[in-house]
């Protein structure tokens, strides 16, 4: 049967990673592309590097970033952050990652979804959702709002509503951040992983949250979600990627084993 | 030389770059004289049936794949340029194809479903184990339980058996690799699969196209 998949998460800021410390061997820790190896020889399924460089002059270091990876790593990998445009997954796509996420972007202009999975196919197209818990009202009927900006900008749209409409216009696949649940390593939004996974056919893979392999259980079993992200639980040594495979494989969840 | 076929579909470069990883020169073309004097030929793609098929024949590559498998060259399918070799596919609204290999290719149900009774996400995405029942000098080497990288809403179902070199399963079992003669394709991406992939590319890149049990 198909594997849930295991996807370390790399923040990458003007062509180093914000995260990462006590590697054991001679990692430079803060090189995406050492740390992509790295990852990629641990055994995870695929891996995502996300681009939080502020200024776009700088660009041009990620793409640089992408095409060192893509000659090191042969597992899928997509890149995020600043994608605006068709032009900007032209870029990334060519550069060798496998797919790119559109995040505020497609809520502010839906239409790239669209514009992308017709130009490159919609295995490519990745929409990155950023979500927040909100009461439920007429205009939020799942009590989940599409947030941006980091959570700062709320966008009257229902989460569950833009995740439908996103596959319609044919994403592929949807990264389904919880903004409530990012950061706190307490375990990911189930709930919400659960509504959405549910309601859409195409992958979803969850996001924030993620503190111990308990919490990976639960959201690929309760939360029904395809595939987990996880990032300061492997980037700070605490667990590796077949401990946390190991773990989930005594549970019943069907992991790659081999590589 | 290894030929990576240039019919204008996307991630022709992956298949280059594993290549060169491994150490084999190669070169992505459509020029019908590198092509003719390849040592192999690799037949990749991601994208759709109907455009596939259209850029093949528009580029004059369906009749130098024919030539090229006439004259023994190993050539090597990836995903598209594996169903392409039937002789059609439903998508597209029903796709004419090469006709090298005799089946068809079909999408995945709407209501495909697990043994435990949940609906399956189409397309099928992720990472699969494959089992392989031929023995085949391509597939020589690989660890038993490998998996492989897949993404696809479509899958062949050979009219012929003996054609088939691995089976998977995803709510049903289809035919994830064929092999006849100088001929071997896979339905999954053996340049996106991790080091039992690469095993594949590599094997290909040294295989004489020729094995035991061959007619």
């Amino acid at each position: 049967m198909l594997s849930k998949r295991i996807i370390p998460c790399l923040d990458v800021r003007d062509g180093r990673t914000t995260k990462g410390i006590k590697f054991k061997g001679n990692i430079d820790i803060g090189d995406p592309v050492e740390m992509g190896r790295f990852y990629y020889e641990e055994g995870a399924d695929e891996i995502v590097f996300y681009d939080i460089t502020a200024s776009s002059d700088r660009r041009p270091i990620m793409l640089d970033v992408v095409r060192r990876v893509a000659e090191t790593i042969f597992i899928p990998f997509s890149v995020g952050g600043g994608i605006r445009s068709v032009e900007d997954m032209r870029d990334v796509l060519l550069a060798g990652a496998e797919k790119v996420s559109v995040n505020s972007a497609a809520v502010l202009n839906p239409d790239v979804i669209r514009q992308g999975a017709e130009a490159f196919g919609s295995q490519c197209v990745v929409l990155g959702m950023d979500v927040k818990k909100v009461p439920s009202s007429e205009k939020i009927p799942s009590g989940y709002e599409m947030v941006i900006n980091g959570g700062r900008t709320a966008m009257g749209i229902d989460a569950l509503w833009w995740a439908r409409e996103a596959e319609r216009l044919g994403a592929g696949e949807i990264c389904l951040n919880s903004i409530d649940a990012d950061g706190t390593k307490e375990g990911y939004e189930i709930k919400l992983t659960r509504l959405i996974s549910s309601q859409v056919r195409i992958p979803v893979i969850a996001s924030g949250g993620a503190g111990s392999p308990d919490h990976l259980l639960d959201v690929l079993r309760e939360g029904r979600a395809d595939a987990a992200l996880i990032a300061s639980m492997v980037h700070y040594g605490t667990y590796t990627i077949r401990q946390i495979k190991e773990f989930l494989e005594d549970r019943g969840i069907e992991v790659r084993k081999t590589w | 030389m290894i030929a990576i076929l240039d019919y204008r579909a996307g991630n022709l470069t992956s298949v280059e770059r594993a290549l060169r990883y491994l150490g084999f020169p190669c070169e992505i073309t459509d020029s019908r004289k590198k092509i003719e004097h390849a040592e192999r030929i690799i037949f990749p793609g991601v994208g759709a049936a109907g455009k596939s098929m259209e850029n093949l024949k528009n580029l004059g590559l369906d009749t130098l794949l024919r030539e090229r498998l006439e004259a023994g060259t190993p050539v090597l399918g990836i995903c598209v340029g594996l169903q392409v070799l039937f002789d059609y596919s439903e998508e597209n609204d029903h796709t004419r194809c090469l006709g090298i290999l005799p089946g068809a290719v079909h999408r995945f149900a709407e209501d495909l479903r697990s043994g435990e009774g949940d609906l399956l996400k189409i397309p099928h995405m992720g990472w699969n184990e494959v089992r392989f029942v031929m023995q085949h000098p391509v597939f020589e080497g690989v660890p038993k339980g490998s998996a492989f990288y897949f993404v696809h809403s479509y899958y062949p179902q050979p009219a012929d058996e003996n054609l088939v070199a691995g089976i998977t399963d995803y709510g049903l079992t289809f035919c994830a690799a064929v092999a006849r003669a100088n001929l071997v394709a896979m339905q999954f991406h053996p340049e996106k699969s991790g080091p039992p992939g690469l095993k594949i590319l590599s094997n290909f890149c040294r295989w004489d196209g020729t094995f035991p049990g061959a007619d």
